[in-house]
């Protein structure tokens, strides 16, 4: 059956005739088209989370939050201080602190390399195991994957973040208790405008973390090496993070695309503190749409010669 | 309207080919021109045969024909559907195994061909199961269970890929060296699965190195020579076209040959115990009687019939070196 923008879809042909039969076809709509794209998303979630990889660099990201914890726990005299943005010293007030203690550590090296390994897969390991080619003749618009392997991507890294989060928390609330706590400006707040401050920065890595994500897709597109872009956007994120520290580039620090990162603090201060907050949402979104927009161009009409 | 019959319409007014280039040409940014201006017309229900030498561009065509790779020049059609623009219409009908399989080596077959399934926006997710147990069951491939793919042999690896093509009901199949890599077993049956393909009316268009391949399935054949097409007929037409030689036995050699000449044959050769000549417009029977009547000891007279190979080796030359 076609419709007003003629695309048609069947559902098998089961008939009298094995292979004609009688097509029946569902009526294209956008229901079926979002079904369609949930099943695809599906099944690149799945390619993630079906990794032995994968789940090993769950598993690294989640022992510093341990580690930490344990470490403050057994040199209890509490003396940790110069670390972080003020999280390490409040360690021992409240487990909360332990996930965004560990957050802070993770957040130069740790999650950028979690998220060029899984941009890495999408496109430039499809190429290298040659499943590429596959995908596109059975077939599937270019744009569509690019844009369902991103959000597959950016969902992969939300979980492992989330995690990370639930881990340092509950391991820092079983070693220094929870109950309400002290925030980087002094005030108190409750034990659930806690978790929630948790999840704002959460979601603030996240955005930032979408720019990088679009960088790391579109060197996927330049290369058939999933190293070479593990290497390429690790670089990226390490390279902007010394230029960060340069006084003399001051004037191009606010373009770097990991200067706003560290702002996430700015959440856990009592009133929330927008200043760097919002800019730092403002460039990742710039990063990611530049980027998106690069691999599109670039994907969009690439010879798949692999 | 269906893929199919919405395909098929606008194919009928194509002449009824399912595969049409009009001097498609790709030359890569090496400056290489690895396919150079071919005309490709592979009818409706044939099974073509794509054959050339090693590096003759066959592979490189039939990723233009899938749109993986963008022709430099020219253009093309499958069943009738301009490609590239209407790749999201023809392709459902078009099943493709393009330079050997490649899988998710950590996911069984099972599992890879659901994810190929899951990437096709026109299959009905609900029919999957179905669909890819039968296809499995095609390549005799049910077996294997859930054996990771890296854990797969060659020939397993091989069927797989051929099961994916199968994975819906198609119209055209487009088969880059489907036996490569498979036991005698298994390039039989692949053999098979195209005749029985062919029968229920999907055009198939292979690539192959194996001329006995062709000799066997195919009705018409496609010969690349660095990045031609050199040759394009159905297989009856190009065994027509060539000349029938004719072989005589004798003790006297060199009698026969001057018979022969006498006759009027051309390229007449003798050698030891034997002379050979082009048949030409000649009736053998009268060369028989002309030979016997000069008194030439006829030991055996044959007609030869060039095979496929030196049909193909004819047209794309003796050298062993790779073309390119
Ligand atoms: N990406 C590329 N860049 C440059 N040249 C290429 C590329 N891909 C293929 N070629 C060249 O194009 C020519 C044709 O290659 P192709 O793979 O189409 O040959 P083929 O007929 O399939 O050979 P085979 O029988 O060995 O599979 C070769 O000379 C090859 O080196
Ligand atoms: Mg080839």
């Amino acid at each position: 059956m076609s419709t007003a923008d003629g695309a048609t879809i069947v559902s098998g042909r089961e008939g009298t005739d094995p292979r004609r039969g009688s097509a029946r076809a569902l009526r294209w709509g956008a229901g079926t088209a979002l079904r369609a794209d949930l099943r695809l998303f599906g099944s690149e979630f799945g390619l993630h989370l079906v990794r032995r990889r994968n789940w090993a660099g769950v598993g690294v990201l989640l022992s510093v939050p341990i580690i930490l914890a344990v470490c403050v726990k057994v040199t209890s005299d509490g003396n940790t201080d110069g670390a972080g943005p003020g999280f390490l010293t409040a360690v021992t007030d409240n487990g909360l602190f332990v996930a965004l203690a560990a957050l802070t550590m993770e957040l130069p090296l740790f999650l950028p390399l979690a998220m060029a390994t899984i941009c890495a897969d999408t496109v430039a390991g499809e190429a290298n195991t040659g499943t590429l080619r596959y995908l596109l003749v059975v077939p599937v618009h270019r744009t569509r994957l690019l844009i369902i392997k991103y959000l597959a991507v950016l969902v992969a890294f939300t979980g492992a973040l989330l995690l990370l989060v639930v881990v340092g928390w509950a391991i820092g609330t079983a070693l220094f208790g929870g109950g309400s706590l002290t925030t980087l400006s002094g005030e108190q707040i409750s034990f659930w405008a806690g978790v929630g401050r948790l999840l704002l920065v959460c979601l603030y890595i996240d955005v930032c973390f979408a720019g990088l994500a679009a960088i790391g897709m579109f060197v996927s597109t330049l290369t058939e090496q999933p190293l070479a872009v593990v290497i390429a956007t690790v670089a990226v994120a390490t390279i902007s993070q010394v230029l960060d520290t340069v006084p003399q580039l001051s004037s191009i620090h606010g373009y770097l695309p990991t200067h706003h990162w560290m702002a996430f603090a700015d959440l856990f201060r009592e009133p929330v503190a927008l200043g760097s907050i919002r800019p730092g949402i403002l460039s990742a979104l710039a990063y990611a749409a530049i980027f998106l927009s690069a691999a599109w161009a670039r994907f969009g009409d690439k010879d798949i010669t692999c | 309207m269906s893929v199919s019959s919405a395909v098929q319409a606008a194919g009928e007014a194509d002449g009824g080919c399912a595969v049409r280039t009009h001097r498609l040409t790709k030359r890569f940014r090496s400056g290489q021109v690895a396919v150079n201006a071919v005309d490709l017309a592979v009818p409706r229900g044939s099974v073509y045969g794509f054959v050339g030498p090693n590096g003759s561009g066959k592979t490189t065509t039939i990723r233009m024909l899938l749109g993986l790779v963008r022709p430099t020049a020219g253009r093309h059609e499958l069943l009738g559907l301009s490609m590239p623009r209407q790749a999201g219409r023809v392709l459902p009908a078009v099943g493709a195994l393009v330079e050997g399989p490649a899988f998710h080596p950590y996911l069984s077959g099972p599992a890879n061909l659901r994810r190929l399934d899951a990437v096709d926006r026109t299959a009905d997710p609900r029919s999957a199961g179905p669909r890819i147990g039968a296809a499995l069951e095609r390549v005799g491939l049910s077996s294997a269970g859930n054996k990771r793919y890296r854990n797969y042999s060659l020939g397993m690896r091989q069927r797989l890929a051929i099961a994916a093509a199968l994975l819906r009901p198609r119209d055209l199949l487009i088969l880059d060296e489907p036996t490569n890599g498979l036991d005698p077993q298994g390039t039989r049956e692949v053999r098979s699965l195209v005749t029985r393909l062919s029968q229920e009316g999907v055009t198939v268009m292979l690539s192959t190195h194996l001329l006995s391949e062709v000799e066997q399935v195919c009705t018409h054949v496609g010969v690349m020579r660095t990045g031609s097409l050199i040759a394009q007929s159905s297989l009856a037409q190009l065994r027509g076209s060539t000349a029938t030689g004719v072989r005589v036995e004798t003790s006297c050699p060199q009698a026969a040959a001057a018979v022969l000449i006498e006759c009027g044959l051309g390229g007449v050769v003798p050698g030891p115990g034997v002379v050979q000549a082009d048949l030409g417009p000649y009736e053998p029977e009268a060369l028989v009687v002309a030979l016997v009547r000069a008194e030439v000891p006829v030991r055996g007279f044959t007609c030869v019939q060039p095979t496929l190979e030196e049909l193909f080796v004819s047209l794309t030359g003796e050298g062993f070196d790779v073309d390119g």
